[in-house]
């Protein structure tokens, strides 16, 4: 799930994040109705990315009838939970430690 | 004594500790508060029934709001300043993951830094007594203008074009909610303050309904609850002291009754529906 959110996140103009994972888990879930929803609001590059540093192979691009590879992005989206690692801003290097599973985007005042 | 607001000791990631975070599991009135609010908020987005949406919830806590979306069928992403609280929410999570899907995220992040999240991510946004925080300054860095111009700006990008957002707060004063909403007027939202029952102290709330649509209607407060049939409780045998017979014309008569009624239901109490029987003088048997 957190890879959506990795998706989701922009930060100092940086896009996409990328991400290092020290560990995770996979959890089983049911493929549901959920990929078709979620498709149109993810960045698939940036998801390919992401994925890839998860150790989920997707392919290059997106067959919305391809039953098999939207399995494999239901995979990526619901099944992976990255427990510890961090994001980081391509762009400012700026690291946000991911921690059980909980991203910490919290920046300085300063920052801003 | 004056109530002490929480907002006044300091910042919301000191408040919110393991402690505070605790009783958001245990207590029952906190957790029924919250659900309730959450409903509320939910019902003032105006979602598309019976479908399944992508909803942010800002201040999220230990999740309670979000136990609310998930009941009503919405996927969500939570974002709570306090570690403590959203540590709470995933344990939460994970015991419920066992049941059914949970398609939801947590980020640790400060709302008033601004959302670090993609445009036209979500559906709609949701928020639980969270929006007065951003009206503290907690350091000489922070200044609450600065903040709530970043939230409702932020939240105006995540936001899909013609969604909605319901945000319930507890302001400290008028001004503050003016603040508020002109904050997010500002951002270029439509919309404004909704106050349900506005006669009470206790029952008060806030929503600020934001849409992007710039001739939405503000959806109506929640009028009083009629009374609902509950349990009649027997009274006990306590007799009210005879009235010395002086021809006057008793001052608590009906319509003082009825006014009565009507003061606290507009105070949103259960007040027994009126009847026949209201207000009537009893035979003089004795």
């Amino acid at each position: 799930m957190l890879v959506s959110n990795v998706k989701g996140v922009e930060e100092c103009d940086g896009y996409p994040l990328q991400l290092e994972i020290e560990e995770m888990r996979t959890e089983e879930t049911e493929f549901n109705a959920f990929v078709h929803r979620m498709l149109p609001k993810v960045r698939y590059d940036a998801l390919r990315i992401a994925a890839a540093a998860a150790g989920c192979d997707l392919p290059e691009a997106l067959d919305a009838t391809d039953e098999d590879a939207l399995r494999r992005v239901h995979t990526a989206l619901c099944d992976v939970h990255v427990v510890k690692g961090a994001l980081v801003c391509p762009k400012s290097g700026r690291r946000f430690p991911i921690n059980n599973g909980i991203p910490n985007m919290l920046l300085h005042e300063d920052e801003v | 004594m004056p109530i002490t607001r929480p907002e006044e000791t300091g910042p919301p990631e000191n408040f919110y500790d393991v402690k505070e975070a605790r009783k958001y599991t245990s207590s029952s009135r906190i957790i029924s508060v919250q659900a309730d609010i959450a409903d509320r908020c939910i019902e003032l987005l105006n979602l598309e029934p019976g479908k399944k949406k992508f909803v942010l919830d800002v201040g999220c806590g230990s999740g309670l709001s979000g136990a609310a979306l998930e009941r009503a069928g919405h996927e969500w992403v939570g974002c709570d300043v306090s570690r403590d609280m959203l540590r709470i929410a995933s344990e939460r999570e994970a015991a419920a993951a066992g049941g059914g899907d949970d398609d939801d995220d947590l980020v640790q992040h400060d709302m008033g830094l601004g959302l670090p999240f993609r445009d036209g991510t979500f559906d709609g946004a949701i928020s639980v007594s969270a929006l007065q925080w951003l009206c503290y300054d907690n350091d000489s860095r922070q200044s609450a203008t600065k903040r709530l111009g970043r939230f409702f700006a932020s939240l105006y990008r995540c936001l899909k074009s013609g969604s909605r957002a319901a945000l319930q707060f507890y302001p400290e004063s008028d001004a503050q909610a003016t603040l508020i909403a002109s904050a997010a007027a500002r951002a270029g939202f439509a919309g404004g303050v909704v106050v349900d029952y506005p006669n009470s102290t206790k029952a008060r709330k806030h929503y600020l309904c934001l849409s992007m649509d710039r001739h939405a209607a503000r959806p109506a407060a929640e009028e009083p609850r009629r009374a609902r049939g509950g349990v009649v409780v027997a009274g006990g045998g306590e007799r009210a002291p005879k009235r010395r017979k002086t021809g006057k014309k008793p001052a608590k008569d009906r319509a003082w009754v009825l006014r009565k009624k009507e003061y606290q239901r507009g105070q949103g109490r259960d007040v027994k529906d009126d009847s026949r029987y209201t207000g009537r003088k009893r035979k003089d048997r004795f």
